[in-house]
């Protein structure tokens, strides 16, 4: 990249300063005021750092799936929110029979462990699909096609789950191990949001272990490495492509199954374009390309989408400072991508990946 | 060329002048008469959503104008009665395409629509020039009886429903928490929806004059699933009660994660009729369990008349009515059809001369009539110009285990407006 002489005035540079300062006065402002007034106590900043958290690692394993095909491709399947759906939506079914039978509150992680599988396997088959139907013939081709291509895709898979399970909401039944809190120092967090995040801690770590201490791991680094040496060395390129398809639909399959034990309600087919957006941003705060970047972004941006509004925005007298939860978001991806291009833990990209 | 065409003026010219004095020799109305001939029927107009993702409200409406014409056997003075249906498309060029079509035919009398409120405001300008009358048995916007333009108003004169205005619904929620709840603090919550908005700032205005104390009015946007920023913005301003009437999905994220905000675990919670579904309370769990609701409240022998009759007659196919403004329709009907009963005259060679004005005059002179929907009393006077529903029809459900663990329909009734009357006397 062309770099500016340091002796040399420039106003692009000025403006981003002036940007800087502005943004941190504004933080600082915004929280000092609300931290203040004393509004809102400390149980309840606790319960929006939870909340935070568990819808965080939500977006996390979403944003897996995101970045784990960047890394091998170097495309945004932006019809991954909806296999994040399929999982979710066929297995409300399922939750609701188990829910009939009983089963989910006789056995209840044994019957979530169930959802999880099925829900993993479903969103897995989608996902494997896709790439079979939609992106692998435009293998090769200009980078901009695959990306329309994910975007027809998207809607022909909502739309397919329109017609398969209607257009009506449905909701996951609650598990009732789940429900109540647990004190911690006179500071109740609800058992689920604790539920939620550790399963998700532990779905991620072992993608990282997948990754980093299996065969096919190896094969995935590889690829993602380069693709033609790859070859040469003797590694299906398409098996591996396909696999890592599969597990980030698994991942966002299970997304499905643990976003329906956290929110139970609003199961439709239009559920997986938010938090598909939302999980696309955390990776790319995260460092696109990078898995715990991913993870990383996701609870970063849980978090601040919780917290911020409160904070920040509530102490600078903005009316109306929750419905702005999503300019929140979407303003801190423009920021990443001004300050820092390449993510939180993200390298810069090599000229040829960029 | 010439001359057929001198004939045909001169014919016209004849003509028009003669329809009028005809008239006149019969009509004394100052918006004009229907004639109706001795051999001919009496002819009503449907401008119903026929088509679309609304059409069900339009079937169901339109189920409740066959049934109050059947329960007459189709006849009214001796004559049939006939219905000109048209689809407003639940859209304003919908309604107004539809009301041109209307005024068009002379011999409708009067006019049973709109399924939406904005198909209203597109027909009732043209339905009114044309003298006529229209009848609604499911518009609840408060525009449409408010003749303030200043306040949004869109009345015109010859505009009646049987439906309820949303000031209704609202108010209600709010004299339920002084008289009742004896609450002093009340948050709003709405979705960004006219209709939602409408309700939460009725109920916000009517608690406030109430001597109440309104401490946020805030919105949650379509779609959000995470509701843990405004609840804590809720719970930060220390409310008695929650009023919520939103529609689902949002208002069952927003009840089950109440249950979970530090500040709001005991505080109550109400919704409205966007709410009002079986699938409510199943899929909160046991946070639902004492939720308050504001809905329809159709009950009582002629009501099960009614279904038993609309199970046996099948109109529009269906075995039971697909939505929740049918009964709004049979009363709406039955009104029309009893004010041409009472200003028809009939004359000598057995034209029957149905006077416009006396018609409106006859619909607004309405009272205490036993409707399906309860008591019915058309106002005349702004904001309720034209509304006939007295509040009787509705309700407060309060949700308990029996929704929860058994999905039990409809809900317990706490409170209806007799209840509060009964307290001011």
């Amino acid at each position: 990249m062309f770099k500016w002489k340091t002796d040399e005035f420039s106003w692009v540079d000025f403006t981003i300063d002036v940007l800087r300062v502005l943004i941190v006065l504004a933080v600082v402002v915004g929280a000092w005021n609300t931290l203040s007034s004393g509004r809102i106590t400390l149980a309840q900043w606790v319960n929006l750092f939870a909340a935070g958290l568990s819808q965080g690692s939500i977006y996390a394993l979403i944003a897996l799936g995101y970045t784990l095909v960047y890394g091998i491709l170097l495309m945004i399947n932006f019809a991954h929110g909806e296999v994040f759906m399929a999982g979710a939506f066929s297995t409300v079914f399922l939750a609701e029979a188990l829910n009939r039978t009983g089963f989910l509150n006789d056995q209840p992680l044994l019957a979530i462990l169930l959802m999880i599988m099925f829900a993993g396997l479903v969103s897995m088959t989608v996902a494997i699909l896709l790439e079979r139907v939609a992106y692998r013939p435009l293998r090769g081709s200009p980078r901009l096609v695959p990306l329309i291509t994910a975007i027809g895709a998207s809607f022909f898979l909502q739309y397919a789950f329109r017609g398969l399970y209607g257009s009506g909401f449905k909701a996951y039944p609650q598990v009732q191990i789940l429900q109540g809190a647990i004190s911690i120092g006179g500071i109740n967090i609800p058992i689920v949001q604790i539920f939620v995040f550790c399963s998700a801690l532990l779905l991620m770590l072992c993608l990282y272990w997948l990754v980093e201490r299996t065969r096919i791991g190896k094969a995935m680094r590889a690829v993602s490495e380069n693709k033609e040496v790859a070859r040469l060395m003797g590694i299906d390129i398409d098996f591996v492509i396909m696999f890592t398809f599969g597990v980030g639909g698994f991942l966002a399959g299970s997304a499905g199954v643990i976003n329906g034990v956290f929110r139970p309600q609003g199961v439709n087919f239009f559920m997986g374009f938010i938090p598909g957006i939302k999980a696309f941003t955390a990776a790319v705060l995260g460092g696109i390309g990078n898995i715990p970047g991913a993870m990383l972004g996701g609870l970063f941006l849980g978090v601040i989408e919780a917290i911020g509004p409160n904070l920040v925005l509530a102490g600078l007298g903005i009316p109306g400072a929750n419905q702005l939860k999503d300019v929140i978001a979407f303003t801190m991806l423009v920021l990443v991508l001004i300050f820092r291009p390449q993510g939180i833990l993200g390298e810069r990209l090599s000229e040829k990946k960029a | 060329m010439k001359r057929p065409f001198l004939v045909f003026t001169v014919l016209s010219l004849l003509l028009a002048f003669s329809v009028p004095a005809l008239a006149d020799s019969h009509c004394m109305d100052e918006l004009g008469c229907v004639e109706v001939g001795p051999d001919e029927p009496i002819v009503i107009a449907s401008i119903l959503a026929m088509s679309g993702p609304a059409s069900f409200y339009g079937a169901d409406s339109l189920g409740g104008v066959e049934l109050a014409i059947l329960g007459r056997d189709g006849m009214l003075l001796g004559r049939d009665v006939e219905v000109v249906e048209e689809d407003s498309h639940c859209a304003a060029e919908g309604g107004q395409a539809a009301a041109q079509r209307v005024a068009a035919d002379e011999t409708i009398v009067g006019v049973i629509g709109t399924t939406c409120s904005g198909a209203a405001q597109g027909a009732m300008p043209i339905i009114s020039e044309a003298g006529m009358l229209m009848i609604s048995s499911s518009n609840t916007s408060p525009s449409l009886t408010n003749d303030n333009a200043d306040e949004g108003g869109t009345y015109y004169p010859g505009y009646f429903r049987t439906a309820h205005n949303d000031l209704f619904q609202g108010a209600m929620g709010a004299r339920f928490a002084v008289e009742v709840l004896k609450v002093g603090a009340v948050a709003t919550v709405h979705d960004g929806d006219p209709y939602t908005e409408g309700l939460a700032v009725v109920m916000a205005n009517v608690f406030a004059g109430l001597t109440g104390e309104v401490v946020f009015q805030g919105a949650v946007s379509k779609g959000d699933t995470d509701m843990s920023a405004i609840l804590t913005e809720i719970a930060a301003s220390g409310p008695d009660l929650v009023y919520l009437p939103v529609f689902t999905p949002e208002s069952e994220f927003l009840v089950s994660q109440a249950a979970n905000t530090p500040g709001l675990e005991d505080v109550r919670m109400m919704t409205a009729d966007g709410s009002f579904n079986a699938d409510f309370a199943p899929n909160i769990g046991a946070a639902a369990a004492g939720v308050l609701m504001t809905g329809p409240h159709v009950a009582g022998d002629a009501y099960q008349e009614f279904l038993a009759m609309w199970a046996e007659e099948q109109p529009g196919g269906t075995d039971t009515p697909p939505s929740g403004f049918h009964a709004h329709a049979y009363d709406a009907t039955n009104l029309l059809l009893d004010a041409v009963e009472a200003v028809a005259e009939e004359m000598d060679d057995g034209t029957l001369i149905i006077g416009r004005q006396a018609l409106r005059d006859a619909m607004a002179a309405v009272e205490d009539y036993a409707g399906l929907t309860g008591s019915l009393t058309c106002q005349e006077d702004s904001p309720y110009a034209g509304d006939c529903a007295t509040g009787t029809a509705l309700a407060i459900f309060e949700l308990g285990e029996a929704q929860v663990n058994e999905g039990a329909w409809p809900p317990p009734i706490v409170w209806d407006l007799s209840m509060s009357m009964a307290g001011d006397e």
